[in-house]
């Protein structure tokens, strides 16, 4: 059976401590839940770098390569339009008219592109079902969340460690 | 620098265009270049000051040893403009007086301009209708007033903001440090309208018939990014020295990122300006671009475009990239030539025509002014502690990091 512990604190800076004190000590932190981010938390419990901006490139790329494209189609190849005299049968010789439609539709796609996954990547999305273990981290408390399943210490000596911590609260649960 | 004499001398010596105007041009693209850097330190010293920048506390003797190059550039542009004046070059098309009068009236050999179709007046060849629309704003009395108001306002800053700071470094006072926050925020006032003035009398008056009004803010975020450029190079060359071993990777980050994002800045004005133009297709404004695309400067007006937006933007985006000399010194030091070529496709074009000559005068010249520049730059920086020791916001400084 395993077990997950839920250690709560009051301030933001105490939990560092304590999983800073944690860690120290081999423990592996599963995750940590707080209305706003907690700045430096991510080395000390080792969360890695996220990949949001390379996706977020990618996103651009592809709005620009649908833009070019699609306006190569709309106004060059399939009905090529005369506007104010610009020479409309070929792409390179009217680009600067593109450009400003190109530039929105890449940021408008990285903008979107971004928002959908982390929203999805995070199980944020409207009327996905809440993930946090209790409300409170939503308005003024900070949860640590540990599980026997990632460390290799028992579960007894493990709750001593975390007592040893300034918690304001500890709740265990158990799981399959 | 010894080779920029020899270039400098050789170069007039062997310049056989009209009124040596391959030296002159060439002096005018290296004097405004490294002037402009000067100046561009001086208004980023401001910049740190009026919005309460802490992160720079700790580069501020940087800034302050490049504007302290401020009275030599400024020099070498007083010179480069009374020369005009005087006409001993033909740089600019308005210096000529003939250009502002409708008729003319011959007495032998004397030739006098009158505005008046008067008794004996013919019509003046040279008359020049819309140079001579600009006639107000181009008249002698005025122009040198703003050139003179422009070198003594900055010269006057730059002065004082180094008196206080250096006043700072023996007594800690908060006084002061508020008074050079004032001080800095009237600065940017005057360097609001003086950059944008600045860059039409001197540089855009070049192509005397066509104007952008956009042109001042170009001139002015490419001044700027070259600025960061360079105190980039710097800094990275101090610390291998082992100078500054305060200043940490995200000092670096920091001045990175202000490259990528002056970089940017610099590229959407170009294409603002570019992109109206091309639009509109007015002959009046079209004449900058025909005499740049339709001409042998097409590729290396092209290619600085891309030289200057796509390296660093495709280089410089992610954050390991910033945080990587290596790669930040091979973008700095390409984009830094860009810059250069950016100014000197200001002025060329409108001075050179179709017989420009890229030689060994030019490359020496730009040698140069280099090795002068850092020459000033470093016996500067010798001539205090390179870590001001009493800054309020020193402490927050070094402690930088993300």
């Amino acid at each position: 059976m395993n077990k997950v512990f839920h250690v709560m604190y009051d301030d933001d800076d105490t939990l560092k401590g304590a999983a800073a004190q944690l860690v120290a000590k081999g423990i592996r932190v599963k995750d940590v839940f707080s209305p706003f981010p907690i700045h430096g938390i991510d080395p000390i419990i080792g969360v890695k770098r996220t990949r949001l901006a390379i996706a977020s490139f990618m996103y651009a790329t592809t709005g620009t390569t649908l833009a070019l494209l699609g306006m190569w189609y709309f106004m060059i190849s399939d009905w090529p339009m005369n506007i104010g005299g610009k020479p409309s049968f070929s792409l390179i010789e009217n680009l600067p008219a593109f450009i400003p439609v190109t530039f929105e539709f890449s940021v408008l796609c990285a903008a979107h592109g971004m928002a959908i996954t982390y929203l999805l990547r995070n199980g944020t999305l409207p009327g996905m079902p809440a993930t946090n273990p209790d409300p409170r981290t939503t308005d003024n408390m900070f949860v640590m969340e540990i599980t026997t399943e990632d460390n290799h210490l028992a579960a007894d000596e493990m709750e001593s460690f975390i007592k040893e911590t300034a918690l304001v609260e500890l709740s265990i649960k158990e799981y399959k | 620098m010894g080779i920029g004499l020899v270039a400098l001398v050789g170069g007039y010596l062997t310049d056989d265009t009209h009124h040596h105007q391959r030296w002159w041009a060439n002096l005018l693209v290296n004097g405004f270049f490294w002037f402009s850097i000067s100046l561009a330190a001086l208004f980023f010293y401001a910049l740190n000051y009026a919005v309460e920048a802490a992160w720079s506390a700790i580069l501020k003797r940087v800034w302050e040893a490049i504007f302290k190059f401020l009275p030599i550039g400024a020099g070498i542009m007083l010179f480069i403009l009374l020369a005009g004046q005087f006409h001993a070059h033909h740089l600019y098309h308005w210096m000529d007086s003939s250009l502002y009068h409708e008729y003319m009236i011959t007495d032998g050999d004397h030739v006098s301009y009158v505005d008046t179709m008067e008794a004996g007046a013919v019509a003046n060849p040279n008359y020049d209708h819309l140079i001579a629309h600009k006639g107000a704003y181009f008249a002698p009395a005025f122009y040198w007033f703003r050139t003179i108001a422009y070198i003594v306002t900055f010269l006057v800053f730059a002065m004082l903001f180094r008196k206080w700071s250096l006043q700072e470094d023996e007594k800690p006072s908060l006084d002061l440090h508020y008074k050079q926050f004032r001080r800095s925020a009237l600065f940017l006032v005057f360097f609001a309208v003086f950059s944008s003035t600045l860059s039409w009398d001197w540089l855009m008056s070049i192509d005397t018939h066509w104007f952008s009004t956009l042109y001042g803010w170009y001139v002015f975020s490419g001044m700027w990014v070259s600025l960061l450029i360079f105190a980039n190079v710097l800094l990275v060359w101090l610390r291998s020295k082992g100078y500054f071993p305060e200043v940490n990777s995200s000092h670096m980050h920091d001045l990175s990122k202000w490259m990528f994002a002056i970089s940017m800045l610099w590229s959407y004005l170009w294409v603002s300006q570019f992109l109206l133009i091309w639009y509109s297709n007015i002959p009046e404004e079209v004449t900058y671009y025909t005499q740049r695309f339709f001409t042998d400067y097409k590729w290396p007006f092209l290619i600085t475009f891309f030289v200057n937006f796509a390296i660093p933007f495709y280089m410089l985006i992610a954050r390991d990239a910033k945080r990587n000399v290596k790669y930040v010194l091979i973008v700095a030091f390409l984009i830094f030539i860009g810059h250069f070529a950016d100014v000197y496709l200001m002025v060329i074009p409108g001075t050179m025509f179709d017989h420009n000559v890229f030689g060994l005068f030019e490359v020496g010249l730009f040698l140069g002014f280099l090795g002068l520049f850092i020459n000033r730059v470093l016996t500067a920086l010798s001539k205090a502690p390179l870590i001001p020791v009493n800054h309020p916001m020193l402490q927050e400084s070094k402690d930088l990091h993300h």
